[in-house]
């Protein structure tokens, strides 16, 4: 009881360093979420709406989603060293698969009535995109977004293995911290993961067009809810 | 005079090795090369083939404990709605918790060892696990269940000869999810003492040993792989039926 009591006095004692850290880990893992989703949004999106390369946009991503972090990071160490760049790929590698998936599953799963309807009323192929198809698939890509942010933001505790800095720092420190410290970063590294979540729970919902907002998406679990009816689609395609 | 002993005339011994204790003496190993293939094959038997097999047995003891939980609890949820909307909480409360920070805060309470890992790792999987198998017997199609009843089978015979099986691609798919996460998640196990492909990783970044943590990333990654193309194989036997719905 009493290191639980110490831990949570650890806080105020280095508020200097919890912060620093907290910096730090955000700043490591918006980086890598920054880049997965330049890559996998449009990728995903683009493919959703050819409806080609399911076997790119699903299996290909499945196989990248097996990758253990610690094992890519360890990999990282020899061949690009220590520090922010061999993490950036390392949870890169964690999120962009998700993402993609996603992205595609999200544009490709679109109501083919609705799209030809769409035609038929005489839009461009690009009107299509942007006004049914990306509408009506933004609650899954977001739900994709959050599911991969949130993975890169627990993950992103094992940036402290190389060098990467974050709230790992003081978890695996304990000689420096002590237990108080290791359970005070424990702690803080969860409440950021159930911060993050429950943040990009309420920009899902904004983002969602008014109509869709009733269906049930937007409990604490929706990002993992939407993943398993997905993963049945995965597997079922393979 | 004791103390003085080292400083004093006496011939120092030989300078050792940096790297003490990997044999060999290959010239790779000295200069820290990027992979030594030598020493890895020298070495697979006595340091990595005991933590792939220790690796191997806590991702199958997490997964095995964490499937028979999450069945018990989706049939629960199955027959009485109600409990669907706690447990999910619960697990998806648990899986979102970070695994280096659920790892130290268990230690706390368990200890450093083994069952601390499991715990953990057993945590992880229900989500996935009990999601998919809740969904997997909810689609069991309402015919199937009428014709299992026209023929006299029992509530326990319906279940075990009809729902069960029909439920088996869902299932399948999270076991494959469960598997290759908790293959993921147990490298980082290996920090409070687990064992498995992790300890290779953490030793060898620790020392500096390039080969080392290589080797033991490239053998997890590819115990990954291995376990999600045989879970996949394992599905379609196991499952035909399901190959061509989407066809």
């Amino acid at each position: 009881m009493q290191t639980l009591i110490n831990s949570f006095t650890f806080f105020g004692h280095h508020p200097g360093l919890m912060w620093d850290k907290t910096l730090a880990h955000l700043s490591i893992s918006f980086a890598s979420i920054g880049v997965a989703l330049a890559i996998a949004i449009p990728l995903g999106v683009w493919l959703g709406h050819l409806r080609r390369a399911s076997f790119l946009a699903i299996n290909v991503s499945n196989v990248f989603r097996a990758l253990p972090s610690l094992a890519m990071i360890s990999i990282g160490i020899g061949l690009l060293g220590i520090g922010f760049a061999n993490v950036l790929v390392a949870l890169v590698v964690l999120a962009a698969p998700v993402v993609l998936t996603n992205a595609y599953v999200a544009v490709e799963q679109v109501d083919r009535n609705v799209v030809e309807a769409a035609r038929a009323a005489g839009m461009r192929p690009r009107q299509v995109l942007t006004r049914v198809e990306l509408p009506l698939a933004t609650p899954l890509i977001f739900a994709g977004i959050r599911t991969g942010t949130v993975y890169v933001i627990a993950t992103a505790t094992l940036a402290t293995f190389a060098g990467g800095g974050g709230l790992g720092d003081i978890i695996v420190n304990e000689p420096t911290y002590g237990v108080p410290g290791v359970i005070a970063g424990s702690l803080a590294i969860t409440v950021l993961a159930f911060g993050i979540d429950g943040l990009l729970a309420l920009v899902q919902r904004a983002a969602t067009p008014r109509p869709l907002r009733k269906q049930k998406r937007f409990s604490r679990t929706a990002a993992v809810v939407a993943e398993p009816a997905r993963e049945d689609l995965v597997i079922q395609q393979s | 005079m004791s103390v003085l002993a080292p400083f004093g005339g006496t011939p120092s011994p030989a300078p050792t090795p940096v790297i003490p204790g990997f044999g060999g003496g290959q010239s790779c190993v000295v200069k820290n090369g990027q992979f030594c293939a030598g020493w890895f094959a020298d070495n697979f038997g006595s340091r990595f083939a005991p933590r792939l097999v220790e690796h191997i047995e806590l991702t199958a003891i997490a997964v095995g404990v964490g499937m028979l939980i999450a069945l018990a609890a989706a049939l629960l949820a199955y027959r009485q709605g109600w409990f669907e909307t706690p447990f999910t909480l619960l697990s998806a409360f648990l899986y979102t918790i970070p695994s280096l920070a659920f790892f130290e805060l268990m230690v706390q309470v368990t200890g450093i060892n083994r069952f601390t890992a499991e715990i953990a790792l057993v945590s992880y999987t229900l989500l996935i696990l009990f999601r998919n198998t809740l969904a997997g017997l909810r689609a069991v199609p309402p015919d199937a269940l009428e014709a299992a009843q026209a023929m006299g089978l029992s509530r326990r015979q319906t279940l075990i000869r009809v729902e069960l099986p029909l439920a088996l691609p869902p299932i399948m798919a999270g076991l494959r999810i469960a598997t290759v996460t908790t293959i993921s998640l147990a490298t980082v196990a290996a920090y409070i003492g687990a064992g498995g492909l992790g300890e290779p990783i953490f030793d060898g970044i620790q020392t500096g040993f390039k080969t080392e943590f290589i080797a033991a990333g490239v053998l997890a990654i590819a115990l990954a792989l291995v376990a999600d193309g045989l879970l996949v194989v394992a599905q379609r036997l196991l499952t035909p039926w399901a190959r061509h719905r989407r066809a």
